[in-house]
């Protein structure tokens, strides 16, 4: 894969070059690929001050990084404690078994991802999902399948 | 909830809609949207429209407020566009309010008065009162006053008021702010840092989010009286990247007070220089640790190092450096303005203030609640939370997230004071509160935090690294119905290791959930090792699902919201519906939806 670098070095040219800066780059790269490309965090070693072994730790330490391309739209299921205690587990199951992947990874024709992931501070409504860029709360197995089925039917029905 | 915001023309009435997280995603937006577009399209209103942030009536969202021409207050809660059309027609139009929608919260006896009634608001005060987008409606509460006085008054006063008011950190340790405030003040250094962390992680807690949505310029301006009493010339504000909107409104406040010079060069034409950055987080739920956070603030991975030294000697970029969380900087405004004295008015001996609680699980009310340090955990449950929302009854509160610990409806008496909390094995933590009923398996719940921090270990130390793997595992093997003897004895050893031989708060608090549920709940890990049962039914290897027949009335609610499909039975048909155990996932759905308690599990 070419990479277009001028995206890149916009980004450099926003966040700066120092080695404190590792972070923001990163997820100015993740926002503008929705992933991190092998060839971008290649191209920010050699023109920032920060190390491969910086920039690769960091990519890896933290759990919004991500180094494989996502679905169009990623299904994040909260598994904080309340949604926990209100059934995430069975909502994960359902999810796998609509889309046919398991948890963390995304569709073959990579349309959706599916994410469980730590608390997103709506507790009081749980169980939560988040569906692209809607919160769904107090979810039951049939709202979220549901949910997900008129997701995929509009998105389908989306000339673009 | 009444707003002492003035506006422009007292003879409008006003439509407030609540826009916190919790409110869009109940759907405020679609609310306030609604209300905007009728506005726009029909001219006959004279209507002013106004957001604001969370009140913490979660469980009600999403909220709107109408101000009356006579300055009458009206809360409505779960609104939909349909029934703000209903507000519009009898309440705006005709000039009768609509009791079926109102929250009485002026009336103790209604659920939201409850809510209310026992709640002491200082961090809150301003939570879904004044709109967090508007520094003009933070001026209009007296906002960045504090400040002035700080600086007219100067450092030592300031000091002795944040001794005086006993506040301890709000980020679960409970360390002295002012002793704090006065490390840092007296170490040596030309330059000096003021970070607030705002990286709350603990699944369950919420309140810090709530806080900088709703009323981002009180912590700015706590940092900006913390920066003027130790000496700091820059700020960082370490939040979490999953709260977008929290990062949306802090640096829209930050842009602001920088315009109307409250953050900058000569703040109130004085000496002193401060300026805040907002610095996201990136999932990582270690660096709510003060040393890792500020080794990720540098760019590098969220380790914690040993401490000496403290941020306080050397912090950031070795500066001497002190640190906060959302919260303690919060109660700051109210302190300057109100007094040491008042503060420490409220609360107990050693436990001064209010504490926030973020309300969840098994309760009626879910939501954030301020209470007076020194009530019980009975009250806050049964009087604030209304009790249990399944009619079954609640068993244990867990406290203090991963750190913390469950306590069982027996110590419900503990009152809200550190080391009370502390001497039931749980901790105040961050203020997280997870109501649990006895469909809740407690050796579900210690598997499911030895998982949460198993994965957040940051592996430096070895036995928090490979010690919560192995309480794990074990933890797994019991919830399997694999669990012998010894496995108890086994996770009580390992749990002595990690937290004697852990650097930080993370591994030295990763065992709490196993040690407390061993101790209060014994007899469920004993059901799970010696019968094979899991006595909630939530363990799957441990549990059938079954219908009795004599109180299934045939309802068909189970087999609707089965979603594998695994029940059958003919509606209308008493007692015909029976559940294949080959297909059924046990997920307990039926037994949740089932009103008649026809669900046994065994």
């Amino acid at each position: 894969m070419s990479m277009d670098v001028s995206v890149i070095d916009e980004i450099l040219k926003e966040k700066g070059t120092g080695a404190e800066q590792a972070i923001p780059i990163l997820q100015g790269i993740q926002a503008r690929f929705r992933y991190l490309p092998i060839e971008a965090l290649e191209y920010v070693c050699s023109h920032t001050e920060i190390t491969p072994s910086q920039l690769f730790g960091v990519a890896t330490f933290y759990s919004q990084f991500r180094l494989k391309p996502v679905g169009e739209t990623i299904i994040k299921v909260c598994h904080g404690t309340a949604c926990h205690v209100g059934g995430a587990d069975t909502l994960t199951e359902t999810l796998e078994n609509q889309l046919g992947i398991p948890d963390k990874h995304t569709t073959p024709d990579m349309r959706y991802t599916l994410e469980s992931v730590a608390c997103v501070g709506c507790c009081s409504l749980a169980p939560v999902v988040v569906l692209g860029q809607d919160t769904l709360g107090k979810v039951t197995p049939r709202k979220i399948s549901d949910a997900l089925a008129a997701h995929m039917a509009a998105d389908k029905g989306d000339p673009a | 909830m009444t707003s002492p915001i003035a506006t422009d023309n007292k003879k409008r009435p006003r439509l407030v809609v609540g826009l916190g997280s919790c409110g869009i995603a109940a759907g405020a937006r679609d609310v306030y949207r609604h209300i905007q577009a009728r506005l726009e399209a029909e001219s006959s209103w004279d209507v002013e429209l106004a957001i604001t942030g969370c009140n913490g009536m979660c469980h009600r969202e999403p909220l709107v407020e109408l101000h009356d021409t006579d300055g009458k207050v009206f809360l409505y809660g779960d609104m939909t566009p349909k029934k703000v059309d209903q507000v519009f027609e009898k309440h705006l139009r005709g000039g009768e309010p609509v009791e079926r929608f109102r929250l009485r919260e002026d009336n103790p006896a209604s659920p939201a008065g409850a809510f209310l009634a026992k709640q002491r608001r200082i961090v809150l005060r301003n939570c879904g009162v004044i709109d967090p987008d508007s520094l003009d409606a933070y001026r209009a509460v007296g906002g960045w006053e504090a400040l002035r006085i700080a600086l007219e008054r100067g450092p030592d006063w300031v000091l002795a008021e944040m001794k005086k008011s006993g506040l301890r950190g709000r980020g679960g340790a409970g360390f002295p702010t002012g002793m704090k405030w006065e490390f840092t003040r007296k170490a040596p250094g030309d330059h000096k840092v003021v970070v607030c962390n705002a990286d709350e992680g603990d699944p369950g807690a919420f309140m810090d989010r709530s806080v900088l949505e709703s009323d981002p310029h009180a912590v700015l301006e706590g940092m900006t009286i913390a920066a003027a009493t130790v000496g700091a010339d820059r700020g960082y504000i370490y939040c979490r990247a999953e709260y977008p909107l929290a990062v949306e409104r802090l640096i829209r406040a930050i842009d602001q007070a920088r315009a109307a010079g409250l953050l900058g060069k000569n703040i109130y034409g004085t000496e002193f220089s401060f300026d805040i950055k907002v610095k996201e987080g990136a999932g990582a739920f270690v660096c709510g640790e003060e040393t890792a956070l500020m080794a990720s603030i540098e760019g590098r991975r969220g380790m914690p190092r040993p401490r000496p030294p403290f941020p306080a000697q050397k912090g950031l970029w070795d500066m001497p450096t002190n640190i906060n969380n959302v919260e303690t900087f919060a109660n700051v405004p109210w302190i300057i303005h109100n007094g040491g004295d008042a503060f420490a008015s409220v609360g107990t001996e050693k436990s001064r203030g209010s504490k926030v609680f973020a309300l969840a699980g098994k309760i009626q009310r879910g939501g954030l609640a301020e209470v007076p340090m020194g009530i019980t955990i009975r009250e806050i449950v049964e009087d604030v939370a209304g009790g249990s929302s399944t009619g079954r009854p609640i068993k244990a509160v867990q406290m203090g997230g991963p750190s913390g610990g469950c306590i069982p409806v027996e110590l419900f008496d503990t009152r809200i004071d550190y080391d009370e909390v502390n001497r039931t094995g749980a901790i105040m933590g961050s203020g997280g509160l997870v109501v649990m009923d006895e469909t809740t398996c407690m050796v579900d719940v210690a598997r499911f935090f030895l998982h949460f921090t198993k994965d957040e270990s940051c592996g430096k130390c070895t036995f928090c690294r490979i010690g919560t793997t192995r309480m794990l595992e074990l933890l797994e093997k019991i919830c399997a119905g694999e669990g012998d003897e010894s496995s108890v004895k086994m996770l009580e050893e390992l749990a002595l290791q990690v937290k004697n031989t852990s650097l930080c708060g993370l591994g030295q608090s990763a065992p709490n959930p196993v040690l407390t549920t061993i101790k209060y709940f014994r007899h469920e890990y004993d059901a799970h090792i010696l019968e094979k049962r899991c006595p909630a039914g939530v363990c799957k290897a441990l549990t059938t699902f079954e219908i009795t027949p004599d109180k299934c009335t045939g309802c068909d609610a189970c087999l609707q919201n089965c979603p594998v499909q695994a029940i059958t039975g003919q509606r209308g048909s008493k007692g015909t519906y029976v559940i294949d155990q080959d297909r059924c996932s046990k997920c307990g759905v039926c037994r949740d939806v089932c009103k008649f308690g026809a669900v046994k599990t065994h």
